[in-house]
C-alpha cells in the first residue's frame, strides 16, 4: 500500500506539473479574437487591446481565474491559434421565464447570446443583461453595473460537486453491500481503504467529543462533512480545475448546515449558558450574553473562512510555483527556472496533500465539538 | 490617519505566528513530559491552531478590502 500511496502523490505532482505547458496558453485569448468576422462579435473593450499584457499579469490573471467560477471547463487552451480545449457546461437563466442554453454559445465571453429579445454577456465571468450591442456601463468604482439575470446554472463547481456526489455514492454503496452479507465481513477492493476512514471518524472525534449516548444521531453528518470536503480537497489537486472548497458560498453553506445542527440540537443548559449563564453575578451577565451571542455566529464563521482560505491560500501559492518556470526563464534559463519550480512545487503539493486531509480533519473535528458543546449533559461538566 | 492596509496585515501575521509557536512549544513540553498523551496532545495543539488560524485568516479577508 505504501508505494501504492507514493506512486499516487509523484503522479498528482507530475500531472500538476504537467498542467501549466498546456493552460497556461490561453490568457491571451481575450485579445485574440477576431472582432470584425462576425457580426455579432462583442467589441473588446480599448484597454485590454491597448496595453500589451506582460507574462505576469497573464499569471496572475490565469490564477485569478482558476480560484473564480466558470461557465465551461477548460483543460489547456492554444494561445497561438486562440483555442479552447475542454467542454461546456448549460447555462440556466431565470429571466421572463425559463432560459436554458449551452455555455458554448458565448464562446467564452466572445460572442452575445440572444434569448428571446434579451441579450446577455459573458464579461468577467459573469453573465449581464446588455443592450443588443454588448454594452456594458461602469459605476463609479469601474465595476459593470449592467443588471444580472437569476442564474442557476451548471457551473464548473456545480458540476464538479455532482461528480464528487456521485463519486462518494458508488464507493459508499460499495463499502455498505459488504456488510448486507453479515456484520464481521470484510471489505472487499477500494471500500477497505474507507472503513478505517469511517473508524477514524467515529472513534476520533465523534465519540471523544459528543459522547458515546449520543453520538450515533450525528455520525451521518460528520462522514458526510469528512469525505465531501477530503475528496474535494484531493480533487482540487488534480489538473482537472476543481476549486470547489476554495469558493466561500460552498463552504458557507457547509458552515450553515454546522450552525443550524449545533443549535437545533442544543439542549436546555445549552441555551442556558448563551443567555443566563448561572454562577456569575447577574449584572455580569447583561454584558456576557452579547458576546456569548456574538460566538455561537462565530464559530461557523471561522468554519467556513478558515477552509475557503486554506484552500484558496493553497492553490494561488501552488499556481504561482508552477508560474516561476515561466517568469524567470529569461534570469535563470529554461532549466534553472523549470527545476527551481519543479522542486518547490512537487514540495508544495506533497504537503497540500495533508493540508487536503488535515482540513477535512478540522472541520469535522470542530463541528462536532460544536455539536458536542451544545447537547452535553449537565453531570458532565 | 489611516493606516495602510499591509502594516494590519504584517501585524495579524506576527500575532498568529507568535500564537502558534506558543502552542506548538508548550505541546512539545507537555509531550516531552507525559510521551504516553502525545496523542491527545497533538488533537488538542491541532484544534487550538486551527481556531488560532481562523482568526488570522479572518482578519486577513476582512482587511483585504
Amino acid at each position: 500500500m505504501v508505494t501504492l500511496k507514493k506512486s499516487l502523490n509523484l503522479l498528482a505532482v507530475i500531472l500538476f506539473a504537467i498542467t501549466p505547458v498546456f493552460s497556461f496558453a490561453q490568457q491571451s485569448v481575450e485579445t485574440a479574437v477576431d472582432v470584425t468576422s462576425k457580426t455579432d462579435a462583442v467589441a473588446i473593450e480599448e484597454e485590454h487591446v491597448a496595453v500589451e499584457k506582460t507574462q505576469a499579469d497573464k499569471v496572475a490573471e490565469f490564477i485569478d481565474h482558476h480560484l473564480k467560477d466558470d461557465y465551461s471547463f477548460i483543460f489547456f487552451a492554444d494561445e497561438a491559434e486562440g483555442k479552447k480545449y475542454g467542454f461546456s457546461l448549460p447555462v440556466i437563466l431565470i429571466d421572463n421565464g425559463l432560459k436554458v442554453f449551452m455555455s458554448s454559445e458565448f464562446d467564452h465571453g466572445n460572442k452575445l447570446v440572444e434569448k428571446d429579445g434579451q441579450t446577455y454577456r459573458l464579461y468577467h465571468s459573469k453573465i449581464y443583461k446588455t443592450d443588443a450591442e454588448g454594452t456594458i456601463s461602469y459605476d463609479e468604482k469601474g465595476h459593470p453595473s449592467n443588471e444580472k439575470p437569476l442564474d442557476f446554472s451548471i457551473t464548473k463547481n456545480v458540476a464538479s460537486l455532482f461528480f464528487t456526489t456521485i463519486l462518494l455514492f458508488v464507493m459508499f454503496l460499495g463499502l455498505a453491500r459488504t456488510y448486507k452479507n453479515g456484520p464481521n465481513n470484510l471489505p472487499k477492493g477500494f471500500a477497505r481503504v474507507l472503513e478505517p476512514l469511517v473508524l477514524y471518524v467515529r472513534d476520533e472525534m465523534a465519540i471523544p467529543n459528543i459522547g458515546v449516548k449520543k453520538y450515533r444521531k450525528f455520525m451521518p453528518y460528520l462522514l458526510t462533512v469528512f469525505f465531501l470536503i477530503f475528496l474535494l480537497n484531493l480533487l482540487g489537486l488534480t489538473p482537472l480545475g476543481f476549486n470547489v472548497t476554495g469558493s466561500i458560498s460552498v463552504t458557507a453553506c457547509l458552515a450553515i448546515f454546522t450552525f443550524f445542527i449545533t443549535q437545533f440540537n442544543g439542549n436546555k443548559d445549552h441555551w442556558l449558558h448563551i443567555f443566563w449563564m448561572p454562577g456569575i453575578p447577574w449584572p455580569m451577565k447583561i454584558f456576557l450574553a452579547p458576546i456569548e451571542i456574538l460566538g455561537a455566529i462565530i464559530k461557523p464563521f471561522s468554519l467556513m473562512v478558515r477552509l475557503f482560505a486554506n484552500i484558496t491560500a493553497g492553490h494561488s501559492v501552488v499556481m504561482g510555483l508552477i508560474a516561476v518556470a515561466f517568469l524567470y526563464q529569461q534570469s535563470l534559463g529554461v532549466g534553472g527556472s523549470v527545476g527551481i519550480s519543479f522542486v518547490l512545487s512537487t514540495f508544495l503539493v506533497v504537503l497540500e496533500v495533508l493540508i487536503a486531509f488535515l482540513q477535512a480533519f478540522i472541520f469535522t473535528m470542530l463541528s462536532s465539538l460544536f455539536i458536542g458543546m451544545a447537547v452535553q449533559e449537565h453531570e458532565e461538566h | 490617519m489611516e493606516i495602510p492596509t499591509i502594516i494590519g496585515a504584517g501585524l495579524i501575521v506576527i500575532g498568529a505566528g507568535l500564537g502558534l509557536g506558543k502552542i506548538g512549544s508548550s505541546a512539545m513540553d507537555a509531550i516531552a513530559r507525559q510521551p504516553e498523551a502525545a496523542g491527545k496532545i497533538q488533537t488538542a495543539m491541532i484544534i487550538i491552531g486551527a481556531l488560532l488560524e481562523g482568526l488570522a485568516f479572518g482578519a486577513l479577508i476582512l482587511g483585504k478590502n
